[in-house]
């Protein structure tokens, strides 16, 4: 399924990272799935949390660079060879995937990921993921 | 508009009679009662009847800052100091201030080039005038408020800082003209979208902005996000504070006030006077001054002048936006760069803000030029690909605008510090 992604800007310098994350704090959000990008001045985090929106105006608000994506959030399962055989579908169809990482919610015969692809749309189809009626945004936790 | 016609429309001639007679004055005078002045010249073998013609000036020798700190604090004043009614002060960034005096007829032409300003600027009785420049020993406060007094505006004398103060005030008092730094009214833009309001939610029709060098690319931002007509002035406590030179609606150059201060423009390494079109320093003596007149100031200003009339139908000289300072000039691995123009380069690009810093280093004897840059919300990229093709595109820019390599380092929105006052935009590590 779809989901919103949040990405913020960090300055490679001490404490931008414990910046970012006492504002969740102060909300009272969870994470449930985060990567960061890194260069050397500079880095990416990129987040998945239960209320996007609300997340989006917060780190606004505390004079972030803020970015809201969609992404493919996506099912699989947690045996070897589980994401393979969802990636080669995706490549079958020849999309190219930007970048991918895993929740942090433990689960007990599923992992969960998320992944950037170039075309979202047929991604979500190939992979066949559609949210389940009824479960709405929150179906990943 | 104009609020002083028969001046600001005379003829080239009668100016020229107008300021000849005002220059002997002023030179006569300074001879009998400021002993620097006098020491000056008689060293030059001059006498104050050998200065009888605007062509004579060039014989004078210039004076400069130093001469001002050496001269501290009253040693240039042309009055007993109990004509003196009022004392204002440069910050002294490099040693003790520097000291400027008025007398009462001082202060009177003061608010007169300033009613002039603010006149073509589009003020008239009915107008709300923020001054939300500093108002204290900096000339930028009591300048404006003065010339808006004169021109029998409301005054609202807000000083700069608490910005969103200064909107409120803005939106509930119905400003019509904002006066301060052209990197304060940028700063106010962005407070003002920060606080959810829209230039519509203001009266805001225009804005008088000096006091630092600015682009015609950071103007066109601040016309467009506060949709109001932004206004260049120029002045210098030195001559007299804000009130100098200002543009008419035209926005084409600022017309000098010659009837009272008289320009050059001089190439700053020879002193040789260069016509009109040709870029160089701004040299300006006063001529009507009482308390502290100046001779022959250098300015440090680089600009142009043209006698070309302007279709707003004043004939006063005009200069060109000032094109940076003699002084602020960094020389980076030999090659002249001017912060004004990383500013040029940032807006050209349209994506990036105009929020920047420059940072010089030495690293085994070699200039590295490091431009920070804040991340906008319309460039930020989840992908750090993006993002480095942003930072090599801005390097690729800046490259070929300085002549000189720049590294591009992002960073976090609002992260360089924002001046209230003049913006710091070089911060020089080199140890020269």
């Amino acid at each position: 399924m779809i989901i919103k992604q949040i990405s913020v800007f960090l300055e490679n310098k001490p404490g931008t990272l414990a910046e970012v994350l006492s504002v969740l704090d102060r909300h009272n959000i969870n994470l449930r799935a985060m990567s960061v990008a890194d260069t050397a001045d500079f880095g990416i985090l990129r987040l998945v949390v239960n209320e996007p929106d609300i997340v989006e105006q917060a780190l606004k608000g505390a004079s972030l660079a803020v970015k809201t994506t969609p992404v493919l959030a996506m099912k699989v399962s947690d045996k070897p060879g589980g994401l393979l055989a969802e990636v080669k579908k995706l490549t079958a169809a020849g999309i190219n995937i930007e970048y991918v990482y895993a929740f942090a919610a433990p689960a007990a015969d599923e992992a969960r990921v998320v992944l950037k692809v170039d075309d979202l749309d047929a991604a979500e189809k190939i992979l066949n993921d559609k949210a389940d009626g009824g479960e709405g945004p929150n179906f990943y936790w | 508009m104009f609020w002083n016609k028969p001046i600001e429309t005379m003829n080239r001639a009668e100016l020229s009679a107008v300021q000849s007679t005002r220059l002997r004055d002023t030179i006569d005078r300074v001879y009998r009662q400021v002993p620097f002045f006098r020491s000056r010249m008689q060293a030059a073998g001059l006498l104050p009847e050998d200065i009888a013609s605007l062509e004579d000036l060039a014989r004078l020798p210039f004076t400069t800052k130093q001469d001002m700190r050496d001269n501290y604090p009253y040693g240039l004043f042309a009055v007993p100091l109990a004509e003196i009614v009022r004392i204002h002060a440069s910050s002294g960034t490099t040693g003790k201030p520097t000291v400027v005096g008025y007398t009462k007829r001082d202060i009177g032409i003061w608010s007169e080039v300033m009613a002039r300003t603010l006149t073509a600027a589009g003020a008239n009785r009915q107008s709300f005038i923020q001054v939300a420049y500093g108002y204290g020993l900096f000339t930028g406060g009591l300048g404006v408020h003065y010339g808006a007094e004169l021109v029998g505006a409301s005054v609202i004398p807000v000083s700069s800082g608490n910005t969103a103060r200064q909107i409120m005030l803005m939106k509930d008092f119905g400003t019509t003209l904002l006066a301060c730094t052209p990197s304060y009214a940028l700063y106010i833009a962005e407070t003002l979208a920060e606080m959810g309001l829209e230039p519509k939610d203001l009266s805001l029709r225009a804005g008088v902005f000096g006091a630092e060098p600015w682009s015609e690319r950071m103007r066109k931002e601040i016309e467009a996000r506060l949709s109001i007509k932004a206004i260049d002035i120029y002045g210098l406590s030195e001559i007299i504070g804000p009130g100098v030179a200002s543009e008419c609606g035209c926005q084409d150059g600022l017309h000098i006030n010659e009837d009272h201060f008289y320009p050059e423009i001089i190439n700053p390494q020879t002193g040789q006077t260069l016509p009109d079109g040709e870029k160089g320093e701004l040299v300006l003596t006063t001529i009507t001054k009482e308390g502290m007149p100046m001779i022959r100031y250098r300015t440090r200003d680089l600009t142009v002048l043209t006698h070309k009339q302007c279709d707003c139908g004043r004939t006063l000289v005009r200069m060109g936006k000032v094109l940076g300072r003699s002084d602020d000039m960094l020389i980076i691995r030999g090659v002249n760069v001017f912060p004004s123009q990383v500013e040029t380069v940032l807006l050209g690009l349209g994506e990036t803000s105009p929020h920047y810093q420059l940072i010089v280093d030495r690293e085994d004897n070699l200039d590295k030029l490091t431009v920070l840059v804040e991340v906008t919300e319309a460039m930020f990229s989840d992908e750090v690909r993006r993002l480095e093709t942003l930072e090599h595109k801005i390097e690729a820019a800046l490259g070929s605008v300085l002549g000189v390599t720049a590294q591009v380092r992002l960073v976090g929105p609002k992260s360089i510090e924002r001046s209230e006052g003049k913006a710091k935009r070089v911060i020089d590590n080199r140890k020269l």
